[in-house]
């Protein structure tokens, strides 16, 4: 048995919120929700705190540990130094709701307004496609995200400038870049890309790839090429001449 | 009307949003009815992320001689002729339509050399049936469906717990909820309703399933009025992580035996060789040679004894640790790191077909199982039982309430073959979302009554009273009551079960039902879990009865309902399924219901089959 003391984000009913310590005892093996949820059971019945499989699968737990965006159930107590008290913050890049529970509508919202998935006819009679393997291990990197937001929260465009409105962020890129290089799909979203959804704004720091619990390497594989995808379709002077005149079909 | 909540109007409600529940709500929706989606969680993170093997889809990609006949038959086998035959029969043929419209929604599977939809080996299916994306299966189904789902004009109303149906007359017309973010209840008035709100397995100690999988629906509807079917038959996956503890539980993919991995005892023994049912001796391999084969495709080898069915696999291990023979944490080892013997750059090639496993051991037990054996042993994974539906519609015997996927019962019967979940939720969740619009679109929504709404409203606050009255602080909590009922699950109505054991366990259940009533929470209803947990007490008491009641009338052993006192199949037993439903004076009554005769063509496919 070891003890160990969480400093938690507790919120107030009027917005505002403060750390407050809670010292437990912990066995080995343990992560980080575990004792948040051993605390919520014996001194803290009402810490609210959003998790479902516990196995950094559905991505609900998404928190900020020590200052560092993890996944709570990810997290073993054996990685983190427990002479001092732990820190865990709700994500900061969100509105709070309650504790360590944020409002990620807004990531909802930007979600539905991007293009669907628009298949090209399919390949054989029996109304099915074919793809070779090599063909789709990209988008089948990207389509790993579990949705936790973390590389939301890290990312200094919405975190710091608070440019929701105006750009997206690394989870819809890499969303965008599953669905336009997906083999099958026919639809073009780079002029969305380059104007409403502000791919602009990212300087490839490399937060975002960093804090992925799915070691998705968002920006050098789904930022990067649509970057160049949207500068080949709109400021490369050949590509736009042989988009004008190339055999349309 | 004098009601003083929020109220939405629907045609079609859908409670809950994992596959089953978005696979209806894109139904009806296309149908061209209003639809609302109600989900405990945050949308896109139901239980259905952690199905991991694949989806079971008769497409015959991998080898043509799969058809709907042998996944027909497969089903029933796995589910020992107590399912019921009409939803095996449309499952098998209905399945692969379901999973190729999922890829011209966006889904991405593996494919096969020639392109098409790659289908892995899984326990009790005859031929490689599984279509998957390594073994994050569930994921990539779940997304789709939510991808596809959010611009259908389904409202969504997400992180909202139902605590009642409404019912006007006999019909369901709607439910009472509130949201967990602000408490504040709300009035989903709707024509018709489709409960899809998955499994109860938080009923027991050691459990792959979520804090979301209380039994909600399967409670809901048994209170409303409406059946119950198979309560008795939980499945318990055989390999569930066990150490460190606070994984316990956890699944651990049959992909991983299906890839080639083996089980073995602490002497090092491959112990399924031991034991193998004479209705699968036809089909399995008593040669290692053989059985590494089959995994790797071969077609003419039989499959190794690590896949057969779970219920079997669990009690072989559960054998071994009783045995003495188990690992240093009361399980056995499962090691596929041993595949480098046979194949070059394992390691690599266990990373890329198993890609969740690696790193999930890797990160929650600190163990590289491309090097060593993971300790694993049985979890409570998944319930047989649930609503009784008509086999075509999913219609309920209360107008107006249907349901699908795992709340439902039916399909598997006894015990549930692997990969036919998934597919279960989208030929089920279609079907649902179908007939749900259907009723709605012929019937009138009825009227909401005030009295219902309140009396459900007065219940779910009740433990606040509680806390009030304490002082703020003092009466028991819910979390307590909730813990004592998982034990006592776990212990008397678990995998090996006993008369007087069961019936200890009823005994508990009424007396935990005492203190249920009394829980206190304290604070304020705006994202209370303690709230919550008081309000799923209910709901786990109820199904955890259910199924003891069940277990204790059914004495024989068959699929995942084993019983040391009759440790043999019953003959007269496969004739009929256990029905629950709550008696005029509120108890729980139970009926042996028989089932009705297999037609002449389902017959002779099962013969065709053996």
């Amino acid at each position: 048995m070891k003890t160990v003391t969480f400093r938690i984000w507790r919120t107030d009913t009027n917005g505002g919120g403060k750390f407050v310590d809670y010292t437990t005892e912990i066995t080995d093996g343990l992560v980080v929700l575990d004792v948040v949820h051993k605390i919520q059971a014996a001194q803290a019945n009402d810490l609210a705190v959003r998790w479902n499989c516990k196995a950094g699968k559905c991505g609900s737990c998404s928190a900020e540990i020590n200052g560092m965006p993890k996944l709570m159930c990810m997290t073993r107590m054996d990685t983190l130094p427990i002479d001092k008290p732990i820190t865990i913050e709700p994500m900061r890049a969100f509105p709070s709701i309650r504790d360590l529970v944020t409002d990620v509508s807004w990531n909802y919202r930007v979600k539905q307004k991007i293009k669907k998935f628009k298949p090209r006819k399919p390949d054989a009679e029996d109304g099915t496609w074919r793809m070779q393997q090599e063909d789709v291990d990209r988008v089948q990197e990207f389509r790993k995200c579990i949705e936790c937001f973390l590389c939301q929260d890290v990312c200094h465009v919405l975190r710091d400038h608070h440019k929701h409105e105006e750009f997206i962020g690394p989870r819809f890129l890499v969303y965008t870049a599953a669905l336009e290089m997906h083999p099958l799909d026919t639809e073009d979203r780079l002029p969305e890309l380059r104007q409403a959804q502000g791919i602009g704004y990212c300087n490839i720091t490399k937060c975002c790839t960093k804090v992925c619990p799915e070691h998705i390497t968002i920006t050098d594989n789904a930022i990067i090429p649509l970057k160049e995808r949207v500068v080949d379709d709109f400021y490369d002077p050949f590509a736009w001449l042989w988009k004008k005149i190339r055999p349309q079909g | 009307m004098a009601t003083k909540y929020e109220i939405f109007e629907y045609d079609v409600l859908v409670i809950g949003a994992g596959g089953a529940g978005l696979r209806a709500a894109i139904e009806a929706s296309a149908a061209g009815v209003k639809v609302g989606l109600v989900c405990k969680s945050l949308l896109g993170k139901a239980h259905t992320v952690m199905a991991e093997g694949g989806m079971a889809a008769a497409m015959g990609n991998v080898d043509d001689r799969d058809n709907w006949k042998v996944h027909f038959a497969d089903t029933m086998r796995g589910g020992q002729y107590l399912n019921n035959w009409r939803m095996a029969e449309l499952h098998a043929k209905e399945a692969p339509a379901r999973v190729h419209e999922l890829e011209a929604w966006g889904a991405v599977f593996d494919r096969t050399k020639d392109g098409k939809i790659l289908q892995r080996n899984f326990g009790g299916h005859r031929y490689p049936r599984l279509a998957h994306v390594g073994d994050r299966t569930g994921l990539e189904l779940l997304r789709t469906l939510q991808d596809h789902g959010i611009h259908q004009g389904i409202s969504v109303h997400m992180e909202y717990t139902v605590v009642s149906l409404l019912q006007d007359g006999g019909r369901v017309n709607g439910a009472l909820g509130y949201d967990r973010e602000r408490g504040r209840f709300k009035i989903f008035h709707a024509k018709a309703v489709v409960l899809a709100t998955g499994g109860l397995g938080r009923a027991y100690r050691i459990t792959s399933n979520s804090w979301e999988g209380t039994g909600d629906g399967v409670s809901l509807a048994y209170h409303a009025g409406a059946e119950l079917l198979d309560m008795e038959f939980i499945q318990f996956h055989p390999t569930g992580m066990i150490w460190p503890p606070s994984v316990m539980g956890i699944l651990v993919t049959e992909g991983v035996r299906g890839e080639g991995g083996v089980l073995r005892n602490n002497e090092g023994k491959r112990f399924m060789y031991d034991d193998i049912p004479d209705n699968y001796k036809s089909q399995t391999s008593t040669d290692p040679e053989e059985g590494w084969r089959y995994t790797q495709g071969d077609k003419n080898a039989k499959r190794p004894p690590e896949l057969l069915t779970r219920d079997h696999v669990a009690r072989c291990i559960n054998r071994e640790v009783k045995a003495g023979r188990g690992s240093p944490h009361g399980g056995v080892f499962l090691d596929i790191s041993w595949i480098k013997e046979k194949i070059p750059n394992a390691a690599e090639h266990i990373k890329k077909k198993l890609p969740s496993m690696y790193h999930q051991f890797m990160q929650l037990a600190n163990l590289d199982i491309t090097k060593e054996p993971m300790e694993i042993g049985p979890t409570t994974h998944y319930a047989m039982g649930g609503i009784r539906v008509n086999g075509e519609t999913q219609a309920t015997n209360l107008p107006g309430l249907f349901a699908a996927g795992e709340c439902a019962a039916g399909l598997h019967g006894a015990n549930r073959l692997g990969g036919n979940s998934l597919s279960d939720l989208i030929v089920f969740g279609q079907r649902a979302g179908e007939f749900a619009a259907k009723f709605a679109k012929e019937n009138s929504p009825g009227q909401i009554i005030d009295a219902q709404i309140e009396a459900a409203q007065r219940e779910a606050m009740e433990p606040f009273d509680r806390g009030a009255q304490a002082g703020g602080s003092g009466a028991e909590g819910p979390y307590q009551v909730q813990q004592d009922l998982q034990i006592m699950m776990q212990d008397l109505v678990g995998i090996v079960r006993r008369e007087d054991e069961m019936a200890r366990a009823l005994d508990g259940i009424g007396k935990l039902k005492a203190r249920a009533a009394k829980v206190a929470v304290y604070g304020h209803c705006e994202y209370n879990p303690g709230w919550h947990t008081a309000i799923d007490l209910k709901h786990l008491l109820t199904v955890s009865e259910a199924i003891a009641v069940s277990a204790l009338d059914r004495k024989e052993s068959r699929g995942g309902h084993f019983r040391e006192d009759y440790p043999d199949k019953d003959p007269a037993a496969a004739k009929y399924n256990a029905v629950i439903s709550k008696g005029t004076n509120g108890t729980m009554q139970l009926r042996r219901e028989p089932i009705p005769p297999l037609p002449e063509h389902l017959k002779q496919v099962i013969e065709e089959m053996k």
